[in-house]
């Protein structure tokens, strides 16, 4: 039978898997519109805003592993995708955006919506398409999940011309048995003599340190880690990216290591002599700055992009390959070779970082002693919310200081239970996100946590999650400011809040939330927190939205000091450094 | 440093500025490039001239591998390598420039009564000295394909 443009897009993505397509409607996409009324096969999700769209694709990719699938129209909604392309390119999530371009013989004569995609896009992609023949259609879908998915993943961009999906003009639907790229191979296995010398440099090691990054998770490696390390009993820290690929509650485990880091994760790092850095890129929110990061480690560097070695910090053992096969391969090569754990060096700088932690370490019992305080504590809302859901829920955040309290405070154990943007830092992205989640684990628990901020970036999305019955927890963590920004102005302008408050401006939430047909509670009091937290996660099928005020002077510690500073010089609370 | 580096790449649409696009992002300066189609038509080889020190270098060519449309990339200057670089000039008469172009394997296109256009090529340094000891009085108009360049010996671009 032969198929309309659109008619093709819709039995590719079929033969992809799509389940959740993530989009909004307009001109140049109306064929395809039509074509999606008529299919079963997936659903399709009216968002509110494009940028709604990408973020939920995103947060449905994050939470399953799975390709995430936008579409949009032309011009505007081209535009709009473009802040969610970024977060994903940055975080390297695999997606597939579609948009709708203006008919091909329009092209370039500035025509109503009219934008071009391809070059907007094209530094924040990982590859992109044009549609030039509707027969090509199909083609181009498989290899742009082919290329979304394999290798290091990140978002594609099919670009299709309003004719190339014409209702009258009809073509037989042909898909390849398997897709081959003569440019494009990316590496899977590790090159066996660079493992070898991998696995001799970490026996040999007296004070190692994983490293494990976003990477052990995108590539399906959290068991391999662990593996590994009840091989090698190291210290373990992951990256804000690679929370959940190495159980929290492991006693290894030292916490997210950076810029908010612990202090025992940081110290670690600054006083290795062999840092194993699995699935991560010494981004400079970790390293500090380069020239003084862990003087005297030697580095092994595993990561399935040749670019992200040697980038920022020197390896001295790159391996290229997916994390997966070259963490099997490397504890293949650890229990055959003859070299023997210093286990006694081992133990002693084990004991070295208890001793760290002990003295500057997170209190995770900060709640216990607050309980009387007549302010709450944001890190506190964290703990409680931990407790509430047993550390069991998938938690999204938005940007600043409530993510890093996430971050730093609520336990992830196992691997795609956070997602957050990390690398781009995407105010807005929290909400949205949280929507694809849930609609891929309806019966799990998920909570947006955010901020007054963040969250009025994508607000407009309660109405999505409305129509679709999503009930999401959004915790507010409201300190009635741009709370990062300010910590900055507080230690690094003399306390000038240029453009960082808006306390007598702030929408009422609860009837915001009420408004969108939600239920809205707002908390003020340390003493109503936790009451409030049971009876909204009580509710099992409404949307909750949680307005709870905090102590607005709180800030984030601990934090590396900047410019110059090493990985060893942080501030560990207000005005004093480690 | 200067560097010349070869690319083969899929001739399709948007390629090329996928590659020039990349330079300015990552923030490296393209000096001069020169691309035209290879084989059967369906690769294009770029050769692209920019500054940069050894770690520069590495880091732009494996940013340049990870463009999908990316077939093969080589710095030419790593090894031994044959570099040349093709001028065009249009110029007032001038004996000295005619003499200049000549030594470098010159030919002349056109003469008419108040200019002259020729050709020349060799290595890009050779044409750099030879643009400047022109002068500036006589001369009309200068085209550059900029370097183009193979590897000396065995080594070769291709699939």
């Amino acid at each position: 039978m032969k198929l309309s443009g659109g008619d093709l897009l819709m039995r590719a993505l079929k033969d992809e898997g799509v389940k959740f397509i993530f989009g909004y409607p307009g001109g140049a996409a109306l064929h395809i519109y039509d074509s999606i009324f008529k299919q079963k096969a997936f659903e399709h999700i009216l968002v509110r805003h494009e940028q709604g769209a990408t973020h939920a694709a995103d947060g449905y990719s994050r939470a399953t592993g799975k390709p995430g699938v936008a579409l949009v129209t032309s011009g505007p909604g081209a535009t709009n995708a473009i802040t969610g392309l970024a977060t994903a390119f940055m975080d390297s999530i695999p997606l597939v955006v579609i948009s709708g371009q203006v008919q091909s013989h329009l092209i370039g004569t500035d025509s109503f919506q009219e934008t071009d995609m391809i070059g907007i896009s094209r530094p924040i992609v990982k590859h992109s398409f044009i549609v030039q023949n509707t027969q090509d259609i199909p083609r181009i879908v498989q290899e742009a999940f082919h290329i979304a998915t394999t290798g290091r993943p990140g978002p594609v961009v099919i670009d299709i011309p309003k004719d190339k999906t014409d209702p009258s003009q009809l073509f037989e639907y042909k898909r390849a048995k398997e897709i081959s790229l003569r440019s494009y191979q990316p590496r899977v296995f590790p090159h066996p003599g660079q493992i070898k010398k991998a696995s001799k440099k970490i026996l040999s090691a007296e004070r190692p340190v994983i490293y494990a990054g976003g990477g052990v998770i995108l590539g399906n490696a959290h068991k391999e880690l662990i593996a590994l390390n009840k091989l090698l009993k190291a210290p373990v820290t992951n990256t804000l990216m690679g929370l959940g690929a190495y159980p929290a509650k492991d006693k290894y485990f030292m916490g997210m290591l950076g810029m908010h880091g612990t202090y025992q994760a940081n110290m670690a790092m600054h006083n290795a002599d062999v840092i194993i850095a699995i699935g991560a890129r010494f981004d400079d929110r970790i390293t500090n700055t380069p020239s003084m990061f862990a003087p005297n480690a030697k580095i092994v560097h595993i990561d399935v992009d040749p670019a992200s070695i040697s980038k920022i910090i020197n390896a001295d053992i790159p391996i290229v390959g997916q994390v997966k096969e070259s963490l099997i391969a490397l504890i293949k090569e650890i229990k055959r070779s003859k070299i023997k754990i210093d286990s006694e060096a081992l133990d002693q700088w084990n004991m070295q970082i208890s001793q760290w932690r002990e003295k500057h370490g997170l209190d995770h019992d900060l709640y216990l002693s607050k309980i009387k305080s007549s302010m709450i504590a944001p890190q506190v809302v964290v703990q409680e919310l931990y407790h509430a859901t047993q550390g069991n829920a998938f938690v999204t955040s938005d940007v600043g200081q409530h993510q890093m309290f996430v971050a730093q405070y609520y336990h992830f154990n196992k691997p795609r239970r956070w997602i957050n943007s990390g690398g781009l830092g995407t105010m807005g992205f929290g909400l949205p996100a949280a929507m694809g989640v849930k609609l891929a684990f309806p019966k799990q628990e998920v909570v947006c946590v955010t901020g007054e901020g963040s969250i009025q970036m994508c607000i407009q999305e309660l109405s999505t999650c409305l129509q679709y019955n999503l009930p999401i927890k959004i915790i507010n963590i409201n300190n009635e400011a741009l709370g990062m920004v300010r910590q900055w102005q507080d230690m690094n302008y003399g306390g000038r809040h240029s453009a960082s408050t808006y306390s007598d401006s702030l929408p009422d939430f609860v009837k915001l939330a009420q408004s969108y047909g939600h239920v809205g509670m707002k908390v003020t009091k340390q003493s109503q927190l936790k009451k409030t937290l049971e009876k909204a996660f009580a509710m099992k099928d409404r949307l909750v939205f949680i307005d709870v005020y905090v102590d607005p002077n709180e800030h984030v510690y601990p934090m590396l000091v900047a410019p110059n500073g090493s990985m060893q010089d942080m501030w560990i609370k207000k005005n004093t450094k480690a | 440093m200067k560097r010349i580096i070869s690319i083969l790449i899929e001739n399709k649409p948007g390629a090329l500025a996928r590659v020039v696009g990349l330079f300015h992002q990552r923030g490296y300066n393209i000096e001069t490039l020169n691309v035209g189609p290879v084989f059967d038509g369906s690769f294009s080889r770029m050769t692209v001239t920019t500054r940069g020190s050894e770690n520069d270098v590495e880091q732009i060519t494996k940013q340049i591998n990870k463009i999908i449309d990316v077939i093969k990339v080589s710095d030419l200057t790593e090894g031994d390598h044959h570099e040349y670089e093709f001028i065009m000039i249009k110029f007032k008469h001038s004996e000295k420039i005619q003499k200049i172009l000549k030594s470098l394997n010159g030919k002349i296109h056109e003469k008419n009564n108040d200019a002259m256009v020729m050709s020349a090529w060799g290595s890009s340094s050779d044409i750099e000295a030879a643009i400047k000891s022109m002068g500036k009085v006589n001369l009309l108009e200068v085209a550059r394909s900029g370097s183009i360049g193979l590897h000396e010996g065995e080594k070769v671009l291709k699939i």
